[in-house]
Parts: structure tokens; C-alpha cells; sequence
């Protein structure tokens, strides 16, 4: 046996020796499939411009800069008119991509939190009510509640003239909600400057309690403390400088309203069927995490004396957050990729704006869908990029 | 200390005629429609140790979870350390801090550490400065004999070790009342001697202690009183020696064959 089993390596040759050596096979395997990717790429890309050459088509991102000629009805942070260039016409778009999906966010985690911790009730009215909600709405594809939130503004609101109007201020109607708008007055900046302050001195507040409850043990309602530090003294900095606001109230011209800030149906329908839509996957979410915390941990911490309030804010909150972060954030990013529906609703983000009109307008297609693409790789990357820095904020040591 | 000169009543049951500090009458506790514990008297003075053994679903670990209330009882009354048990929740704080309990499943907070676990509660509870509560919980770490092992996290830890961890976190507060509940049921056996000892050792100082437990060796070394629960009533309790060579009901007789068996 001794024998054979000297004689055998020697007898193989090279190459099955390298295959069957660990290291060198992976890295064998590694070498063979980047080289396979880029092969690939080359052909895509090879494919790509023999066929614009075959129609007569060059690569280029000069349309940009040609008018658009085409009016876009919701443009609220920039300047845009039909004579406009297509390039500005695509910074409207990301912007009210931007907006939704921002907006949607907030909304939905509100929601969300919320509606997951009111599915965690004892009490049985309320607890199968949001389960209700829930299961109707998440099953249920995102596109429906797109079209019936539209559909409910635009056909059962009444037009301007005869708007459901509350207190004179608000008004809903089928062209869109309008609300008072704040007016400041120049001096206003001082209120922002007294707000930035009681902010960063409640946060070394906070730094300076730690310490003191660190050497002496004196805990201090932190929370309540800083919250009346900055509502109070952004208050009294409001009073003192003359109450520099005013508000712009709609008023109805004509046939529609002037003055005040105009919401339009489009973005509301897809804002809110957005956020109410995901936030019910947020509110599972929420559910899991703080479920992932074993109720033996709430019966330890109470057995040592702990309050309902320092448990959930030293034991159970620590721990669930951890769980929940990761897919929060996939939430997130499935409300932003999700806005893209816009273009159902004559929204105009970056699909209809780019992606839409401008490309049936020049003919670019790889050239506006690459700026699409783009665009929601960049926002997507980010988002996961804060969550993620987020979550190793979090991420708790176990070992 | 006003409280503890005022006259005692007549006790059932003790070494020495010391003051009541648990007082349970008539209790009762149903969960949902089950009756889980039914008419349980109960007076423990300061200083007693109980061991309370009976078949698995006989109630007796609800028994001690009633005593901090982390189950609460339907009828009758539980007064510990005077303080009455009811709804308060400030009273059930107090309580708390005054009885320690020691799980079956350790229930140490996995995301801090072993100091940090014993700390915790002095620091938010006693108001205590960092630096004494970290003090606090070396000393009692060093009494359950891990004084090493404090930087680490529970989940870097024996199951023994684990337990003597939750051991010192109840320490660390300085109860007058130490509850254990199946506390060795979930070690492994080379395992349930190194929490058996500190438990020895614990009962030596004093401390009041109901110990919920299938360790008869335990309960002839320690105990004052083994208590026997069958179907949520105490069938009934008595010193170790006269308990487990004299038992007056068949069924404890049954139980006790069953686990004297081997």
C-alpha cells in the first residue's frame, strides 16, 4: 500500500495535479469566469454598435441640449418652459423622482412603524382592523392603488369652483389639494439660527447627562428636557422677533385657485398609494423585529426593577432594530424603483420625462434609458449605502 | 426599619420566629379557562429557604412568577415585604427590586456585556454611579467565581457559566428575595454542580430563597422546607428529612418514587 500510494502522484500529470489542488483550483475557476464576463460585455457592446451603425445612428449625448418643446405640469423646485432643453427637462424628472420617492419614505416608515406596533396590540378591535388593512393592501399589486387613488381624485372630487373647502383654507377638488402656503419675513433667519443652537446644545446636553449619570448616577428625563429645550426656545425666538410669518391662503380666481401651495393629483395619488402601500411591508417588518426579541428579555429586564419605557429603551429596542434595518432597506429602495409607475398617472418623473417623451422625440433610446438607469442606480446606491452605514451603526456585538 | 419592630403574627413555619416577608392567602390564577393554581396559602419569613417540587405542569413555577408579579393572580392576596400586590405599578417596581429571579433559560441580554448585564440594573434602577455599579458587579461576579469572564458577552459563555452570570445579576441588587426557577433543567449535568455550589453558598448568607427544583440533593443540603405541588394545589410541605423518609399523601409518595427511582 505504502508503495502505491507514493508511486501515484508522481505518476499524474501536472495539470490534474493543479485541478485537484484547493487553492489553485479556485483561483483556476475565478481567472475563468471573469474572463467569460468580459467576453460578453465585448460581444454586447460589439452587438450594440454594428447594429446603430446598420441604421445610421451615432452614440451621442448632444440631443441634450435641443429644446424639448414639450410643457411639463409639475415642476416645483426649477424653471421650466416648452422651450427648454431636453437636459432640463431630465433634471425635472430626477427631481420629481426625487420628490416621490423621499416623500414616500417618510410617509411609509411612519406608517409603518405605527401600524407594527399597533398589529402588536392586546387589543383585539385594533389589532385585526390594521391586520385587515394590511393583508387587503399588500396583496394587492402597487399599480391598483396607484389608479384607484387617481381615479377616486379625479372623478369623485368636484372641480375647483364647487372644492370641498375646510375652513377656507384647505381646499380638495380634482385638480389638486391647495393648501395655505408659509410666507417668512426676512428676519425669520433668526428663528432658524435659534432653532440650529438649542439643537446642538441639546446634543451636548445629552453627552453632558451621560457623564453625569456616569460618575454620579443621576439619570436625568433626558428626553423631556431636550425636547422642551428646542421647542421652547425656537418658540420664544419666534415671539420675540414679531411672529415674522404669514401664510398664503388659495383663493379661487376664475376657474381655478391662486395663491397658496397647489398639490398636485398626480403627485398625491402616487405619493400616498406609495407609502401606504410599503408601509405595510415596513409594519411586518417592525413586527418581526420587536417578536425577534424573546419576551423572556422583557420579563428579565422587568424582574430587575426596570420601567415599561427603559426596557423597551435598553433591552428590546437594541435588539430589534438589528433586525429590522436590513430589510428596511429594501423596502426603501422598492419604494423608489416603484415610483417609476408614475408614467401611469401622467406623472412626470424621470421614466416619463427622459425615458418618455424625450426619447420618442429624438430617437435616443440607449442614450436616455442609460440616463434612467443611472438615475436609479445612483439614488439606490445611496440609499443602501446609508442604511447600510446605518446598520453597522447598529449592529450589535454578540461575541 | 420602623416596620420591622412592629410586633410579628404567629408564624407556621420557620427556624426562628422571625417577621413574614412573603404573605400569600387564598390564591388563585386561571390562564384563560385553566385553573393553574387553586387556594395556595403560603407564609415564608426572612430568611427561609423553600424548595418547591411537583410534576411538570403542577403550577410551580407560576407559583414564584406570581411572587414579582411577572404572572399576575386572579384571587386572593400576596403581600411581599408589606407591600401588597395589585395593579400598582409603581408598588411592582418596588417589589421587584427588592426579589430576584433566576430563570431556566438564563434570559442574560445578549447584546451587552456580562458587566454591562450585571450593571445595568443598579445604574438605571438604583441610580448608581457607573463606576460603583461596575465595582458592585465585579464583586459579585468574583462570588460566583467568573470575575475573568466579564468583558465578554453571554453568548461566549458555558450554559453554567451563563447561569452564574444571571445569578450575580440578581445579586447585584441586593434582593432580600431570591426566586429560581428550574434553574439547572436547561445545564448540562457536568454543568448543574458549578451553579448548585454557588446556590449553596448563596443560601449560606442568608438570603431568603424559594427554589423551584428537581434537585432532591439540593433540598436535603439546603432547604428549611420542601413544598410538593400537584395540579396547582400545595399537597404538602415539610422539612427535607421528614419529607422525603416520611411523606404522608400517595401522591407524593408516587412523585418521589418516580424521581428517587434512579
Amino acid at each position: 500500500m505504502a508503495v502505491i500510494s507514493e508511486t501515484i502522484p508522481g505518476t499524474r500529470n501536472s495539470l490534474t495535479r493543479l485541478w485537484n489542488n484547493q487553492q489553485a483550483r479556485s483561483v483556476i475557476i475565478q481567472i475563468l469566469t471573469v474572463a467569460i464576463v468580459f467576453a460578453l460585455l465585448a460581444l454586447i457592446l460589439r452587438n450594440v454598435v454594428n447594429n446603430l451603425e446598420a441604421i445610421g445612428k451615432e452614440f451621442s449625448f448632444k440631443f441634450l441640449m435641443y429644446p424639448a418643446a414639450y410643457d411639463i405640469t409639475f415642476s416645483p423646485f426649477i424653471e421650466y418652459t416648452s422651450r427648454s432643453t431636453h437636459l432640463r427637462a431630465a433634471v425635472v424628472g430626477i427631481l420629481n423622482t426625487l420628490l416621490v420617492a423621499v416623500c414616500g419614505i417618510v410617509l411609509a416608515t411612519v406608517m409603518g412603524f405605527l401600524m407594527g406596533i399597533l398589529r402588536l396590540s392586546k387589543n383585539w378591535l385594533i389589532n385585526r382592523l390594521v391586520y385587515c388593512f394590511l393583508e387587503f393592501t399588500r396583496n394587492v399589486p402597487v399599480l391598483l392603488h396607484i389608479l384607484f387613488i387617481h381615479g377616486i381624485i379625479v372623478t369623485q372630487l368636484r372641480p375647483p369652483r364647487q372644492a370641498m373647502n375646510f375652513a377656507d383654507s384647505f381646499f380638495l377638488s380634482n385638480r389638486g389639494f391647495f393648501i395655505p402656503q408659509p410666507v417668512w419675513e426676512p428676519i425669520a433667519w433668526i428663528i432658524a439660527v435659534v432653532f440650529i443652537v438649542s439643537v446642538t446644545f441639546v446634543f451636548f446636553f445629552r453627552r453632558w447627562a451621560k457623564k453625569v449619570q456616569d460618575e454620579t448616577g443621576r439619570v436625568y428625563p433626558v428626553f423631556w428636557i431636550s425636547a422642551g429645550v428646542i421647542v421652547g426656545a425656537t418658540a420664544v425666538a419666534f415671539i420675540a422677533t414679531g411672529m415674522p410669518l404669514s401664510w398664503s391662503i388659495p383663493e379661487l380666481r376664475g376657474f381655478n385657485f391662486k395663491g397658496g401651495l397647489a398639490i398636485k393629483p398626480e403627485f398625491i395619488a402616487l405619493w400616498l398609494a406609495l407609502s401606504y402601500y410599503t408601509s405595510c411591508f415596513i409594519a411586518e417588518i417592525v413586527r418581526a423585529g420587536i417578536l425577534a426579541v424573546s419576551y423572556g428579555q422583557t420579563e428579565a429586564a422587568a424582574a430587575l426593577g426596570l420601567t415599561r419605557n427603559r426596557t423597551l429603551q435598553l433591552i428590546v429596542i437594541p435588539q430589534a432594530i438589528r433586525v429590522i434595518i436590513p430589510p428596511l432597506a429594501s423596502q426603501y429602495l422598492n419604494l423608489t424603483k416603484n415610483s417609476s409607475l408614475a408614467i401611469a398617472i401622467g406623472y412626470m418623473d424621470v421614466v416619463a420625462t427622459v425615458g418618455g417623451i424625450t426619447l420618442m422625440q429624438t430617437g435616443k433610446e440607449m442614450e436616455t434609458m442609460i440616463i434612467v438607469l443611472l438615475t436609479y442606480l445612483v439614488i439606490s446606491m445611496v440609499i443602501s449605502g446609508f442604511m447600510n452605514w446605518f446598520n453597522k451603526k447598529t449592529a450589535l456585538v454578540e461575541r | 426599619m420602623i416596620e420591622k419592630l412592629k410586633p410579628e403574627p404567629a408564624i407556621q413555619s420557620s427556624k426562628d420566629a422571625s417577621k413574614i416577608i412573603i404573605e400569600i392567602t387564598g390564591m388563585h390564577k386561571w390562564f384563560g379557562a385553566f385553573h393553574v393554581l387553586k387556594n395556595i396559602n403560603l407564609k415564608v419569613s426572612t430568611g427561609e429557604r423553600i424548595v418547591i417540587c411537583g410534576p411538570s405542569g403542577s403550577g410551580k413555577s407560576t407559583l414564584i412568577r406570581c411572587i414579582n408579579r411577572l404572572e399576575e393572580h386572579q384571587e386572593g392576596k400576596i403581600v411581599v415585604d408589606d407591600v401588597e400586590l395589585t395593579g400598582d405599578l409603581k408598588n411592582i417596581e418596588i417589589i421587584r427590586s427588592e426579589v430576584g429571579i433566576v430563570f431556566q433559560q438564563f434570559n442574560l441580554f445578549p447584546h451587552l456585556t456580562v458587566l454591562e448585564n450585571c450593571s445595568l440594573a443598579p445604574i438605571w434602577v438604583r441610580n448608581m454611579a457607573k463606576a460603583e455599579a461596575e465595582d458592585l458587579a465585579l464583586k459579585y461576579l468574583e462570588r460566583v467565581q467568573i470575575p475573568e469572564q466579564a468583558k465578554k458577552y453571554p453568548g461566549q459563555l458555558s450554559g453554567g457559566q451563563q447561569q452564574r452570570v444571571a445569578i450575580a445579576r440578581s445579586l447585584c441588587m441586593n434582593p432580600k428575595i431570591m426566586l429560581f426557577d428550574e434553574p439547572t433543567s436547561a445545564l448540562d449535568p457536568e454543568m448543574i454542580k458549578e451553579v448548585l455550589d454557588v446556590m449553596v453558598e448563596l443560601a449560606e448568607t442568608g438570603v431568603t430563597m424559594l427554589v423551584v427544583t428537581h434537585e432532591m440533593g439540593f433540598a436535603t443540603a439546603v432547604a428549611d422546607r420542601v413544598i410538593f405541588m400537584d395540579e396547582g394545589e400545595i399537597i404538602e410541605q415539610k422539612p427535607p428529612n421528614e419529607f422525603f423518609q416520611n411523606p404522608e399523601h400517595d401522591r407524593t409518595k408516587l412523585f418521589l418514587s418516580q424521581i428517587l427511582a434512579h
